[in-house]
């Protein structure tokens, strides 16, 4: 993995995003505005399974409404993320905060599909009226706050304290993030 | 008041004990900020689904009256979150933010962004107007807090 993020880097077009002045920052601000559109929106979806917005409207009626807004926004937030990764690939690669983010994606993914899964099984049931099941509930909340925590880990990646050039980290730190760390250097020094 | 007394101002604001305590953590500037991202996506959501329902884009069938008082207490639950985490963010780098041009379009459409939808849209709608400006409201205000979002992500690159 590490030598497809450094053959990346080595591509034109991830050195002409990375050393553009203008192009970066205006990808990475479009990237906040997509999680906005989709968390935002993703908010009141799953607000509306835990019968607190919106209680009007059943359950498909507001997927109908709202969700073709969060994906939009999820393909376009994905979209630019792609390319900031892509900008910098083998620092990304190696942050631990992008690690964390990617694992909880899956973990958000796994869940969307879970429930995904049996609301097009049993929706028919629960649509209309308010006795939604506790399982889904909690997979609404679940999905909120895991959502929430990629926001929290997304963010840190631009502040990397455990990055591969700021040595000496523990040997745990270089060991989940790859780094390539000659330990005799820093024999002696504190933290290592 | 005079320029030099704004910045004497600012220089006051980063030297509080907020503004220090946040230079001095490694951690504490990024975990805040992110809680300031979370505010925003709350604020945003209930942004783009109140205005996106003037502009006539999504729960057509519903009223707008209705899909407003369902946003706003979200969008004060947003403000809420961004204006407690966006205080300390605004301590521990007050000096840069007044020089920082993106911060002051940030705050000039920020308070215009309140006004317009504390005065004017959500008073209009709950009043049950609804004309043929409806859609020109919600472009508005989409528009405003569109810039305040882009603009706020914009200090940190100044």
């Amino acid at each position: 993995m590490l030598d497809i993020a450094k053959w990346l880097a080595t591509t034109e077009w991830s050195i002409a995003l990375h050393e553009s002045l203008y192009l970066y920052p205006w990808i990475e601000s479009s990237h906040v505005l997509f999680i906005c559109f989709f968390f935002g929106t993703l908010l009141f979806v799953d607000l509306r399974l835990t019968g607190k917005v919106f209680t009007n409207l059943s359950i498909s009626e507001m997927n109908k409404g709202i969700l073709p807004l969060t994906i939009i926004g999820f393909c376009l937030m994905t979209l630019t993320g792609l390319l900031l990764f892509y900008a910098i690939p083998v620092r990304n690669y190696q942050n631990i905060f992008f690690r964390i983010k990617i694992l909880l994606i899956i973990i958000a993914g796994l869940n969307a599909l879970f429930f995904h899964r049996r609301m097009s099984k049993e929706a028919k049931k629960w649509d209309k009226d308010s006795s939604i099941p506790k399982s889904m509930k909690v997979s609404a909340i679940a999905s909120l706050f895991t959502w929430s925590l990629v926001i929290i880990s997304g963010r840190l990646i631009a502040y990397n304290w455990f990055d591969c050039d700021r040595q000496p980290q523990s040997e745990w730190i270089n060991f989940l993030t790859s780094c390539v760390v000659d330990y005799q250097l820093y024999e002696g020094i504190d933290g290592i | 008041m005079e320029s030099n007394q704004i910045i004497e101002l600012f220089y006051f604001f980063e030297d509080s004990f907020i503004g220090e305590y946040i230079r001095g953590s490694t951690w504490l500037f990024p975990v805040i900020e992110s809680f300031h991202l979370i505010g925003l996506a709350v604020l945003g959501g209930s942004v783009v689904i109140g205005d996106f329902r003037l502009m006539g884009f999504i729960l057509k069938k519903e009223k707008i009256g209705y899909v407003i008082k369902q946003t706003r207490v979200w969008f004060k639950f947003g403000f809420f979150i961004l204006v407690s985490t966006g205080i300390p963010l605004f301590l521990s780098e007050a000096v840069k933010c007044f020089y920082s041009r993106a911060f002051w379009i940030k705050m000039i459409c920020l308070v215009i962004g309140i006004a317009f939808t504390f005065l004017v849209r959500n008073p209009l709608v709950l009043k049950g107007y609804d004309g043929k400006l409806i859609p020109l409201l919600g472009f508005s205000s989409f528009f405003i807090w569109t810039v305040v979002a882009a603009s706020g992500r914009w200090i940190g690159f100044s």
